[in-house]
């Protein structure tokens, strides 16, 4: 037994399966087979338990009232604060900015320090493998301000071209902002190493954490990040959820985002004292509720064995890769020596789409489309792939049935 | 299989495989283009309409076996008729995909069309079967916009 194998034997799949109700479903009569997990990922009766438990019990405003339930609420809400904090290894609580979710995260920092810092002759460094919430919202400010957008490519088996990178990487570049781990080809980037190289020359950097953060160990310090962005939907939790983490300091030379209630400490007409952090960032009553459930979530994540869960899901994808390429006129997009959870691939004469619908009438969730990276497809040149991520809850079971399923739609279109 | 089978038809998936009037035309009077964003399929279709007939029609693109097989099977349908035929065939086998599966339809003045009644049951698909249309009564109409169907 190889170390992975060991390490993957000591994760107890079956029993982590019963914390999530979903996975009893049937579709179209079948047993559901989710493996669409980088899109969202389903959710532990933890989870469901604290959000009932909010609405049934604790539910009220935060930070505003003198009444029993608000405490409670306030409790619950900053809890998630600390929980995160502890989780990312963030050095202080106040650097954890609760948003609607990574899109969200990505456009504040865009908005509030790309707005107050670009300029024209200034680079904003993307690479080829963004999601395109790492993509517009850059755009929009290069756009707005004069800045300049550069991408660093990749290469055939996808990853990043480094290169490249340092070619592109001057001491014009303001900001790079870069995926951890690619929702589209599953490539992790050397984050850690990029953002030293970053900072040499003065520039922030950004990272997308949505796909990395339900996967793999992240430490904020280490990697060295100024921001660092994820959604609570893709780590068990809510939708409409999301963090963004920021470097204090930064945190503090920004303007705000939105103007409201809570994001504030006084107001006249004539003048705005704002909120300190991360309250400044926080404008409106937030998705309370939400956010106690992501502090649930992140709570069952990390009571877990990571380093087994890690070695299950790498084991799976090992498996499922093999698989897949095994299925005659398969061609997998992504080859990176250093992969997390998802499988990108094409059938030749078979629209991905098809695919996605054949394999619905067998009970099986994947994804099908351009995944949010319509440059990654054009790269490969294709219109759009399928895609199976996996996550805690997957087995070799689910890829056994997938692969039968890959094998009807070869059936049905010969 | 049964469900499935109704769905993708020998006819679908021969035309998926073979498309007609593939290609693009020397002298089109008229371009427009489809695109469903949701699924990147894209289709580009040229006329050449001579007086109120559709003499020459082409189309090219990418997309899955629906959105192909019905753009394939759609140029065919209005190929030598007139503009008002082929708005008022629109409108059959727009009514033909979406109405609800549980209701009663008919594929009458349909002809090879009526194997997309299938499509009413995946709902996911049906934006599918019907971009080669909205794109082709873009065309007629000379509106430049591009087709989508995401509404659909």
């Amino acid at each position: 037994m190889t170390k992975l194998a060991e390490a993957a034997a000591a994760f107890d799949v079956a029993k982590l399966r019963e914390d999530f109700p979903i996975l009893a479903e049937r579709v179209h009569g079948k047993p559901l087979v989710y493996l669409d997990n980088a899109n969202t990922t389903q959710k532990p009766r933890q989870v469901l338990d604290a959000l009932d438990h909010y609405y049934r019990h604790d539910n009220a405003n935060i930070h505003r009232a003198t009444h029993l339930l608000s405490e409670r609420a306030t409790a619950a809400y900053e809890g998630t604060r600390a929980t995160v904090a502890s989780f990312i290894n963030a050095p202080d609580k106040r650097e954890v900015v609760f948003t609607k979710g990574c899109t969200e995260g990505i456009n504040l920092v865009a908005q509030t320090w790309g707005r107050n810092t670009l300029a024209p002759g200034d680079e904003v460094l993307v690479t080829w493998m963004e999601h395109h919430s790492n993509i517009v919202p850059w755009q929009l400010v290069c756009a707005a301000t004069g800045a300049t957008l550069k991408v660093c490519p990749i290469t055939d088996r996808g990853e990043l071209d480094l290169d490249a990178f340092d070619r592109l990487l001057t001491p014009r570049t303001k900001i790079v902002a870069m995926i951890h781990v690619s929702n589209a080809l599953g490539t992790i980037n050397p984050v850690a190493e990029l953002t030293r190289k970053a900072r040499a020359v003065g520039a922030v950097v950004l990272v997308d954490g949505a796909q990395a953060v339900p996967h793999l160990p992240v430490d904020v310090q280490a990697i060295g990040c100024d921001f660092y962005t994820f959604s609570g939907h893709k780590i068990y939790g809510p939708t409409g959820t999301g963090i963004l983490y920021g470097k204090a300091a930064r945190l503090e030379a920004m303007p705000p985002y939105q103007g409201g209630g809570d994001m504030i400490s006084s107001v006249t007409f004539e003048k705005t004292d704002y909120n300190v952090l991360p309250y400044k960032f926080e404008a409106g009553t937030p998705n309370i509720a939400g956010i106690v459930g992501l502090g649930a979530a992140i709570t069952y994540v990390a009571g877990i064995d990571r380093e087994a869960a890690r070695a299950h899901e790498d084991t799976l994808l090992q498996y499922l890769t093999a698989q897949v390429a095994a299925v005659p006129g398969t061609r997998l997009l992504g080859e990176a020596r250093e992969k997390s959870s998802v499988l990108s691939f094409v059938m030749e004469g078979v629209h991905p789409h098809d695919v996605g619908t054949i394999l619905d009438t067998e009970g099986i969730a994947v994804r099908t489309g351009q995944h949010c990276a319509q440059p990654i497809m054009d790269r490969y040149g294709v219109p759009a792939t399928v895609r199976a991520s996996i996550g805690l809850y997957n087995t070799r079971d689910d890829v056994d049935a997938f692969i039968r399923g890959l094998h009807k739609v070869r059936e049905v279109f010969g | 299989m049964s469900d499935l089978r109704e769905l993708y038809q020998e006819v679908i998936l021969d035309h998926n495989k073979r498309p007609r009037n593939f290609g693009t035309l020397d002298q089109p009077s008229r371009t427009a283009r489809g695109h469903n964003p949701l699924c990147g399929d894209r289709l580009t279709l040229q006329l050449a309409i001579e007086g109120d007939r559709i003499a020459q029609v082409a189309f090219e693109g990418s997309g899955c076996a629906i959105s192909k097989a019905s753009a394939s099977l759609m140029t065919e349908a209005i190929k030598g008729h007139t503009v008002a035929e082929a708005e008022a065939l629109f409108e059959r086998f727009h009514t033909l995909v979406t109405t609800p599966p549980d209701a009663p339809v008919s594929t009458e003045g349909l002809g090879k069309l009526a194997v997309f009644a299938g499509v009413r049951e995946y709902p996911a698909r049906v934006k599918c079967a019907s971009l080669a249309w909205h794109t082709m009564k873009n065309a007629v109409e000379a509106v430049p916009a591009t087709a989508r169907t995401e509404e659909e």
